[in-house]
């Protein structure tokens, strides 16, 4: 008899499944999305306590739904990075992607705290964002053509514009890329830094061995042994690493040699428009505020007596540029109130006054010979 | 006489038993169909492709130990054959000398020598129970990454110790090697003609001579005469030449981690599998063979050992398996293995599913041939019924 019910169990998932199946096979690319959504469904009935997981939203205005109904951003960030995205000592995360993050849920939410931060390896990094189990990447990526298009991804604006150093011992007396002929050099795996420096040894000439390494600790921690003669990575983590993670800080020299150029931003997925937009209009709101002068201090004096009409549209007095975006009126002021501009969260994080200082240098506003430029708000 | 007609169908033991396989492997099917069918939906809505034709696509990176040319401008699928040749080498050394060292401790782990037993079990129950990885990660950056610098490297002998590596002196060929070979070769032919020689002997009067010894004398012979005739070696002895080692032969501190770990580890479970072996082996059969005359080296030799195999090699052939894919914890110290090199290919060219299934495809091809191997083994040893 018990046999006779099991039997009739199966026959009734297998039925189920089936049917299941049945509604499946239909090739145009509505109903994909519509049988995607139908297995997501399921656990949400089975288990409402539990977030369902995201399943990789990609049409337009996909995005932004799955995060307003969630509550809160999935930010996928480094997490091994001081002065980007670590956790400092007081246990909060920190650094200049992670408050980038944090513009965005400001945006989004009207309240930067509504970010979940996810630590990524380089290698986990592209299959979180394009499985969606992060809604935005940034994490120190380089933009590049074969990124761009062949992972199904989309660049929105550079935050950062880095480029590849050498750091090596102050005693070892190497000044220039030649000494290094022979050397062997430490790099982190899985990284276009690993590309670049293929390249400029190759192409100048010099021999090498690289000792490769999964994790940045790994990395650098093989360096301080001697285990290599040089270690190579974006110039902005070198410094940003040799003051953090190495026992003689003082003892080490980032090499005026540049490998490549490296323009680091947030990364989404293809295939949603509308949130490409407010992820790259959401870094415009910080250049912009810089541009105009205006700080999470003065935001609110500002908006009180705002008479250039831009700034006025900006800050959701005028006009509609929020919903646009599909978010409220105040989204710009909200991410500079909570937040602050460009300058604010790089001083905050990479400033003179920050252990892991970096000149701005092309990181500077158009108007200070450097990169960063907003388009119009209007 | 049971009347098969008069039971229903629903309630037939047979018809239900083929039934519920059926089923069964119906619903497993259309699981899996599901599951793939989920996977190929998902990424055609990213865009994205499958398919092998990026292994032909220049790789763009450079990787630090390889047993063939290599270089950036290499395809992904020559990446491939690297970290599986990596794979590959440092599984096979690292089975051979697992092998031995288990099979040392084994024994002594079974000596009447209180202090002899007590180390080996101190060996084996310390070494077993610490986590590959812990150990790895212990051996790299304890042992290998602690070793002098390379200006001030450590020589034992000639032999250089640095955190760049060891480096030892390796015979290169000469002029004269071809010649050598030759002579080699003769001399394996006079040590053939001498082992038949004394065998004949042996067979005449009934007293064989140390049959294999003196052939062997006569080849070393050859051997030794051949070196000094023809010298067909020459040392090359590593030398600092700016910041490389040029010279001799290059074990990196990556290679030697994770070879000297995972011999040490799987050493000890072997180790392990040869005690149990061996005391499987009926006392008697010790007894018969010491009442012999059999000294306690032959009685282990010709009587326990032969015996033993039979119960060691299939555990053995499994822990051979468990070091091939335990060696994929190269990563975790740097060393380019098969998975490392992928991981490296998946993120250069973005194609996860496809790298991901070769990689295991790779694995499981490995693990196969070794156990197809050792299941050759065991059928040759099994005990011949008569």
């Amino acid at each position: 008899m018990t046999r006779l019910v099991r039997i009739f169990g199966l026959l009734l998932v297998l039925s189920l499944v089936l049917a299941a199946c049945a509604q499946q096979p239909t090739p145009t690319p509505q109903k994909v999305v519509e049988t995607v959504v139908v297995t997501v469904e399921v656990p949400v009935t089975a288990a409402p306590s539990t977030p369902a997981p995201t399943p990789a939203p990609s049409g337009f205005g996909e995005t932004l739904k799955a995060v307003q109904a969630r509550g809160k951003l999935v930010c996928g960030v480094n997490g091994q990075l001081p002065g980007f995205s670590y956790i400092d000592p007081q246990g909060n995360w920190s650094g200049f992607d992670a408050d980038f993050c944090r513009v965005l849920a400001a945006a989004i939410f009207g309240d930067a705290t509504k970010v979940e931060f996810r630590p990524l390896t380089t290698q986990e990094r592209f299959t979180a964002l394009q499985t969606g189990e992060v809604d935005v990447l940034i994490r120190n990526t380089t933009w590049t053509l074969v990124r761009d298009t062949d992972l199904g991804l989309n660049f929105t604006v550079t935050t950062f514009y880095d480029g590849q150093g050498l750091m090596v011992r102050k005693d070892s007396g190497f000044t220039k890329l030649a000494d290094l002929n022979g050397a062997t050099i430490c790099v982190q795996k899985g990284t276009t830094t690993e590309l670049n420096l293929a390249d400029t040894f190759s192409t100048a000439g010099l021999q090498y061995t690289p000792a490769t390494f999964e994790d940045i600790n790994q990395t650098y921690s093989a360096y301080a042994e001697g285990r290599c003669d040089a270690v190579t990575s974006d110039k902005s983590q070198l410094s940003s690493v040799a003051k953090g993670a190495l026992p003689d800080p003082e003892n080490h020299v980032i090499l005026d040699a540049t490998l490549s150029k490296e323009p680091l931003g947030p990364v989404v997925r293809h295939g949603d428009d509308q949130w490409l937009d407010i992820v790259r209009w959401a870094v415009f709101a910080t250049f912009f505020a810089e541009e105009k002068g205006i700080t999470s201090a003065n935001v609110d004096q500002g908006k009180a007596n705002a008479t250039d009409p831009e700034i006025k549209r900006f800050l959701g007095l005028e006009g509609d540029l929020g919903p646009k975006l599909g978010l409220s009126n105040d989204w710009a002021y909200n991410i500079v109130k909570q937040v602050g501009n460009y300058a604010e969260i790089y001083d905050r994080n990479l400033g003179p006054n920050t252990p892991t200082y970096i000149p701005r240098g092309l990181n500077s506003l158009y108007t200070q010979g450097g990169l960063l430029y907003s388009p119009p708000f209007r | 006489m049971r009347r098969s007609t008069s039971i229903p169908l629903w309630r037939d033991e047979r018809f239900l038993r083929i039934f519920g396989q059926v089923l069964f492997l119906l619903i497993l099917f259309v699981f899996l169909g599901y599951l793939i069918n989920n996977m190929l939906q998902a990424l055609k809505q990213q865009g994205l492709a499958l398919g092998f034709s990026f292994l032909r696509l220049t790789s763009g990176f450079d990787i630090g130990e390889v047993l063939i040319p290599y270089d950036r401008s290499s395809t992904y699928g020559r990446a491939f054959l690297v970290g599986l040749l990596n794979t590959a080498n440092v599984s096979l050394l690292g089975i051979v000398f697992a092998t031995l060292i288990g099979i040392v401790v084994g024994v002594a782990r079974l000596s009447r020598n209180f202090l002899v037993q007590l180390l080996a079990r101190i060996y084996i129950e310390a070494l077993r129970n610490i986590p590959l990885l812990v150990l790895l990660i212990f051996i790299y950056s304890g042992v290998f990454l602690k070793l002098p610098q390379i200006r001030q490297a450590l020589y034992i002998g000639p032999v250089m110790f640095s955190n760049r590596g060891v480096f030892a002196p390796w015979p290169i060929p000469t002029d004269g090697y071809p010649a050598f070979r030759l002579f080699l070769l003769l001399g394996l032919l006079a040590a053939a003609v001498t082992w038949f020689v004394l065998w004949r002997h042996g067979q005449r009067t009934g007293r064989p001579p140390l049959t294999w010894f003196w052939s062997l004398l006569v080849w070393l012979a050859f051997t030794v005469i051949g070196l000094v005739v023809f010298s067909p070696f020459e040392m090359e002895y590593p030398r600092l030449e700016g910041l490389r080692v040029l010279g001799g032969k290059r074990l990196t501190p990556e290679f030697m981690s994770l070879w000297s770990g995972l011999v040490i580890y799987t050493s000890a479970f072997i180790a392990d599998v040869v005690r149990a072996g061996i005391q499987a082996v009926p006392k008697g059969q010790t007894e018969a063979a010491r009442s012999l005359g059999l000294s306690s080296f032959q009685t282990l030799r010709f009587v326990v050992f032969p015996q033993a195999l039979r119960v060691i090699v299939p555990p053995l052939t499994s822990h051979y398996l468990n070091l091939t894919k335990n060696s994929s914890l190269a990563v975790a110290v740097g060393f380019p293995d098969l998975f490392s090199v992928s991981g490296t290919i998946l993120n250069q060219s973005g194609r996860a599913v496809e790298v991901i299934a070769l990689a295991m495809s790779i694995y499981l091809s490995l693990s196969l041939l070794t156990s197809l191997f050792m299941n050759w083994y065991n059928r040759r040893i099994r005990f011949v019924e008569r």
